[in-house]
């Protein structure tokens, strides 16, 4: 009986001491993180390797990118611990331009979510576009359309047209398929594919990630929706905008216009550690190979370049 | 010799005493104070959005129009809260009967074998990963809802279903454990006055042991109004009203889950989110004054 008693407390006291050490971790981690942000530089410029630990945080669609150059980066620099977590691109955009992590990962430009009062804070972070992300209109395989003109989709999008047979496919209904409205995927394609924001409609679907995307579009006769280059494969049918086949080659020459860059904001100038890390992303073997791999389009093999307020340049 | 061991066995079980105490008060105090933090984040975030102006209270629960990245922006959540509320009463409709036929299956039909067989499966239910429960959500009730009603199968009928079949298990250990709870000389008195098996659950067992099911059915609900993500995947997120059970609608929680990363902290659209958060704690507040108040009638 009494083995038993002091083994339940064992148990119990040292399920506390796990919770707490875990509670104790999370604060010191993040503190931990800006000592190693502010120490690396003079650990670095004294002409050792680089070390130090990154914190990168935010877009859930640029994660497994940066997750994989990361494991890369650490393998050549074994000083350097990075770590990578997802949260969204708002969470990305808010905790780097707290100082809470190195790198604030994002879909959007920091303009467009740091609006008004955190104008400012927007101002502070300084912008690296590493990849490009082409955005595809996506139907349902049997709807008989094989491209939509810009003022179609509006129509489409807006609920004007509610009936495949109005813009020359088969006689079925539209069943949108949307992001939500806090999406920057569904920013993106708003603002470069129908040229305005849309409002939700009743009856209207709308799913979070982009593979469930994929699966509803699919599966749900007469379905319309949007999709990263990456996603498309059989199951869905890539429609042309305008006429533009949606494809990497086209992006890059600028001829499809449906593209946003996928950008790492730092705080400021980013110090030694975090700009060896941001550098190496554009190397050739990052931009070519890991990029390419995980169906984002290399950022500097764009022949054309885009501002905030989405002016093309050729390059 | 013997006098002083017992001395020292008496000091070792004080010892032992404090320090079981000590523990005890520190982590009741820990939960205390851990409670109390969390209600104060989620209020203090969740009335900053009327504080600050954007939007007042009865705006934010009876509007109609959700749109917090529009040119004007309005943040009216009665569509969400409708939603919540529809697809978990529904929910509690479906798993209920279900849920005390399980119940009663399990201690006065067959309390043998028939426990043997259900108790672990209903323990298995409550312990699937609701994105497991969204998924399966998706691929098969979806379809079938596709494919024999009107509309795109996503939707409020949808989501309650998967909710329903995620809330049995709580109904069901609840129920069944008021029924075996029950005292054995109420349902022999009952035999013994000549009344059939069927007449003892149905006027004896069942009306006595209604306020603990009861309790089972609030407990449930309160699940069921705070789960998140299987819903989301499954009931499509249009921020509207449905007309009907196959269209698309939002529940407070998917709409929360869908917003909460794309969104930067202190946005009037954040905001917002924080502040169905803070109706969603007041809801379980709620849920969990009926259960008090269904527990006092269960004394009497």
């Amino acid at each position: 009986m009494q083995f038993r008693k002091s083994w339940i407390m064992t148990l119990a006291l040292t399920s506390v001491v796990a919770l707490a050490a875990c509670g104790n971790n999370t604060t010191t981690n993040n503190g931990g993180n800006n000592g190693a942000a502010t120490n690396a530089p003079t650990e670095a410029s004294s002409g050792a390797d680089i070390s130090g630990s990154i914190l990168a945080s935010g877009s859930t669609a640029l994660q497994p990118l940066v997750e994989q150059v990361a494991e890369k980066f650490m393998e050549t620099n074994t000083g350097v611990d990075i770590q990578v977590q997802g949260g969204g691109s708002g969470t990305g955009l808010t905790q780097v331009a707290e100082k809470q992590v190195d790198i604030g990962n994002s879909d959007v430009f920091a303009e467009e979510k740091l609006k008004d009062a955190d104008a400012d804070k927007a101002a502070a972070l300084v912008d690296h576009q590493v990849a490009v992300v082409g955005i595809s209109t996506v139907t349902h395989p049997e709807t008989g359309v094989d491209g939509l003109t810009k003022q179609q989709l509006v129509d489409i999008f807006t609920g004007k047209v509610t009936n495949w047979k109005e813009v020359g496919g088969a006689d079925q209904k539209i069943q949108i398929i949307n992001r939500p409205g806090s999406s920057g995927t569904r920013a993106t394609y708003e603002s470069f594919a129908l040229g305005m924001k849309t409002e939700d409609l009743q009856g209207s679907i709308q799913e979070d990630s982009s593979g469930t995307v994929k699966k509803m579009i699919g599966e749900t006769p007469g379905a319309i929706g949007y999709l990263g280059l990456s996603y498309l494969d059989d199951s869905v049918k890539a429609i042309s905008y305008d006429g533009v086949e949606p494809s990497v080659d086209n992006v890059i020459s600028g001829k499809y216009p449906v593209w946003a860059y996928e950008h790492m904001y730092t705080n400021g100038e980013p110090n030694e550690t975090v700009k060896a890390f941001l550098d190496y992303f554009m190397t050739d073997e990052v931009q070519t190979g890991d990029v390419v791999e995980l169906g984002y389009i290399p950022a500097s093999k764009m022949q054309v370049s885009r501002d905030l307020e989405g002016n093309v340049t050729t390059k | 010799m013997r006098g002083k061991l017992k001395q020292s066995r008496f000091e070792k079980h004080h010892i032992e005493d404090f320090i079981g105490r000590s523990y005890m008060s520190f982590c009741v105090l820990l939960l205390v104070v851990i409670i109390i933090s969390m209600v104060y984040f989620v209020a203090s975030k969740g009335v900053s959005t009327f504080i600050s102006g954007d939007v007042t209270v009865s705006q934010f629960l009876f509007g109609t129009k959700w749109s917090p990245e529009a040119e004007t922006p309005s943040f009216g959540a009665f569509p969400f809260i409708a939603g919540s509320f529809l697809v978990t009463f529904l929910a509690a409709l479906i798993a209920s009967p279900l849920s005390i036929c399980a119940a009663l299956f399990m201690t006065e039909i067959v309390p043998g074998w028939g426990k043997k067989l259900l108790q672990p499966v209903i323990e298995l239910l409550s312990g699937i990963p609701s994105v497991v429960y969204g998924f399966i959500g998706l691929s098969v009730i979806v379809p079938f809802l596709r494919n024999t009603f009107p509309g795109q199968g996503i939707g409020v009928a949808a989501g309650a279903l998967v909710l329903s079949v995620m809330i049995l298990p709580t109904i069901t250990s609840v129920a069944a454990d008021a029924l075996s709870s029950l005292p054995q000389n109420l349902k022999e008195s009952s035999f013994a006055l000549g009344a059939t098996r069927w007449q003892t659950i149905s006027r004896v067992i069942i009306p006595t042991t209604l306020p603990a099911i009861m309790t089972g059915v609030v407990l449930g609900m309160a699940r069921a109004f705070g789960e998140a993500l299987a819903v989301q995947m499954v009931i499509g997120n249009a921020p509207f009203i449905p007309r009907s059970l196959f269209e698309s609608a939002s529940t407070l929680t998917s709409v929360i889950t869908l917003g909460m990363g794309n969104t930067t902290m202190g946005s009037a659209h954040n905001n917002a989110l924080w502040s169905m958060a803070l109706v969603l704690m007041l809801m379980t507040f709620v849920f969990i004054f009926l259960v008090r108040l269904l527990e006092r009638r269960n004394k009497i």
